[in-house]
């Protein structure tokens, strides 16, 4: 008797990135499993940014390899795809929530909208079924039915990000990339918001790569950490042991300085 | 096509070329709306000119008009259903002094007919060329005014973003609201805009005999649906395309399935409805057709 093997979602060798000679993100290689949410932190300018948008095929590396496990498919070059397929991708099996609303949303079309476009785009064309799926996602997300055919710009700030998450995850996504999903909302507003990812992504058992630089989000949320520093990963390994007990000097001091006094 | 010799025949405006345009401007505009005929849906770019007439009085649709016509061509110009409106009129004088052509206000008696917001009631045959005048010529631009990625949804076939307005048109009013200028599908591949028909006339588009040429002046955009062409309009499942109905029939010549125009008759409030496609209207009255409200018209 032997346990099925379970097979990585996505595969970075490598990668790399740069600006000139400013180095964007350099020798960065991890592996991701199906459900497994994964932390990447840093200051601004440590290159998680620029990570992100590689490893989400918005930007082209200059080597390395990013492998993602299409659905019965065996891992293919992301990078290599057609943009048809990229956008594809981008539209069905990937979700990606922005720091910012207006990235991730359209402001002119109604919340309902927002999150039926997903479902049109991949070919739902009966109306009353569109509509009955995303009152089920707002209602999944707590919003309020009553205001599904308000525009996004008439929500509060986490609104806007339920509105965005209810959206990438409609389509049912094995792997969401998350930009500082919480920054610049209010404390209680953030904690609440947190708690609905984690219930989500838990329950769906959806893959997430989420860059922040606030190791409160990192705790709450996540298994995996990588740290990064300059463009490079100074340390990784499981989030409780990274943040218990840092190695790295810059973990450390990263680490202390969010430590109450 | 036979633009300069019959320019030679001396019935044309002194100091113009054959319809106006020059023979250069017109072969860049064949070859745009060859290619348009090929890729049918697809919006070409061109080289518009300027017309001697103001923008959104269909200088598009005249520039493909004098790109196409010949000498031996039959022109008919209708505005709103009508050969009578200033627009009308202005046209088909345009083209009988710069190029001698006949005109006609008889659907079936054209060879090419160019039109603003109608297509004519009475089925067209192989050999007509219907050119449409077209000011909003990107379906999508409605939600995405960035021309790099319209195109790039069209490469990609990306048309869900017309469904998400057709969606909000059904939360908002209980059905698809579009009344015209309704989108289609051409040929299963392009999204297109048939240009402010009401949608009564899209079933007309599809595998229609004649050639339509789209040309859109301001935005400089050919597009082209060939003949016998499947024209499909969008909608969902449980909200089918459907057209405009009327309880009455046409007051002059009792038409029940004509697109009708409500007008007033009296300062009483009295209005009556009537066909919009005026030459539809006045054959059939010619035939000995009556609608109730010229019983003493008929006498
Ligand atoms: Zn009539």
């Amino acid at each position: 008797m032997s346990m099925p093997r379970e097979e990585s979602l996505l595969e970075v060798r490598d990668l790399g990135k740069y600006f000139g000679r400013t180095v964007g993100c350099e020798s960065v290689s991890f592996d991701l499993w199906p459900g497994e949410v994964l932390g990447v932190v840093g200051e601004s300018g440590s290159g998680k940014s620029t990570l992100l948008k590689c490893l989400s095929a918005q930007t082209a590396p200059d080597r390395g390899i990013v492998r993602y496990r299409l659905r019965d498919e065996d891992l293919c070059d992301v990078h290599a795809l057609s943009e048809a397929r990229q956008r594809m991708l981008m539209r069905t099996d990937w979700g990606i929530v922005h720091q910012n609303p207006r990235d991730g949303l359209r402001f002119g079309i109604s919340a309902g909208a927002n999150v039926g476009e997903r479902l049109i785009a991949v070919g739902a064309r009966h109306y009353g079924n569109i509509r009955t799926e995303v009152t089920d996602w707002l209602q999944r997300v707590e919003m309020e039915q009553s205001r599904m055919d308000d525009l996004p710009g008439t929500f509060s700030g986490g609104m806007q990000q339920r509105l965005q998450i209810a959206r990438n995850l409609v389509t049912q996504p094995r792997l969401v990339f998350m930009d500082e999903p919480t920054s610049g909302l209010d404390v209680s507003v953030q904690a609440r918001l947190l708690d609905l990812i984690r219930t989500l992504v838990g329950t769906l058992r959806i893959a997430c790569i989420v860059v922040t630089h606030d190791l409160g989000v990192v705790r709450l949320l996540t298994h995996r950490l990588m740290v990064m520093r300059g463009g490079r990963v100074v340390e990784q390994g499981l989030t409780d042991q990274v943040l218990d007990d840092p190695q790295h000097p810059y973990t450390q001091l990263l680490v202390s300085s969010i430590l109450p006094v | 096509m036979s633009g300069v010799a019959s320019a030679a025949g001396g019935k044309t405006l002194a100091g113009y070329n054959f319809a106006y345009l020059d023979e250069q401007t017109k072969r860049m505009i064949r070859s745009a709306i060859l290619t348009a005929v090929a890729i049918p849906g697809h919006q070409i770019p061109f080289g518009s000119r300027e017309m001697p007439l103001p923008y959104g009085w269909g200088t598009g649709g005249i520039q493909v008009t004098a790109s196409i016509i010949g000498a031996d061509d039959t022109l008919k110009v209708i505005d709103q259903g009508a050969d009578d409106t200033t627009n009308a009129v202005s046209i088909r004088r345009f083209f009988s002094k710069t190029a001698g052509v006949r005109t006609t206000e008889s659907t079936r008696e054209a060879t090419i007919i160019q039109t603003r917001h109608r297509i004519p009631e009475a089925p067209l045959a192989e050999g007509q060329i219907l050119v449409y005048q077209v000011p909003i010529p990107e379906p999508l631009r409605w939600l995405e005014p960035r021309e790099v990625e319209t195109r790039k949804m069209h490469a990609l076939s990306e048309y869900g973003p017309m469904h998400v307005q057709l969606y909000e048109q059904i939360a908002t009013f209980g059905r698809i609201a579009a009344t015209y200028d309704y989108p289609v599908m051409v040929h299963g591949r392009y999204l297109m805009r048939p240009s402010p028909i009401p949608k009564f006339d899209n079933p007309k588009m599809d595998r229609n005999p004649a050639l339509q040429l789209f040309g859109a002046g301001r935005e400089k955009r050919i597009y082209a649906v060939p003949p016998y062409t499947s024209v499909k309009s969008l909608d969902f499942d449980d909200h089918p395309f459907s057209v405009e109905s009327w309880e009455h029939c046409c007051g002059l010549c009792g038409a029940g399935a004509s697109y009708l125009d409500e007008i007033v008759i009296d300062d009483k409030g009295g209005r009556m409805f009537v066909c919009s496609d005026t030459d539809f209207c006045t054959q059939r009255q010619a035939q000995g057709f009556r609608g109730p409200l010229n019983s003493e018209a008929a006498e």
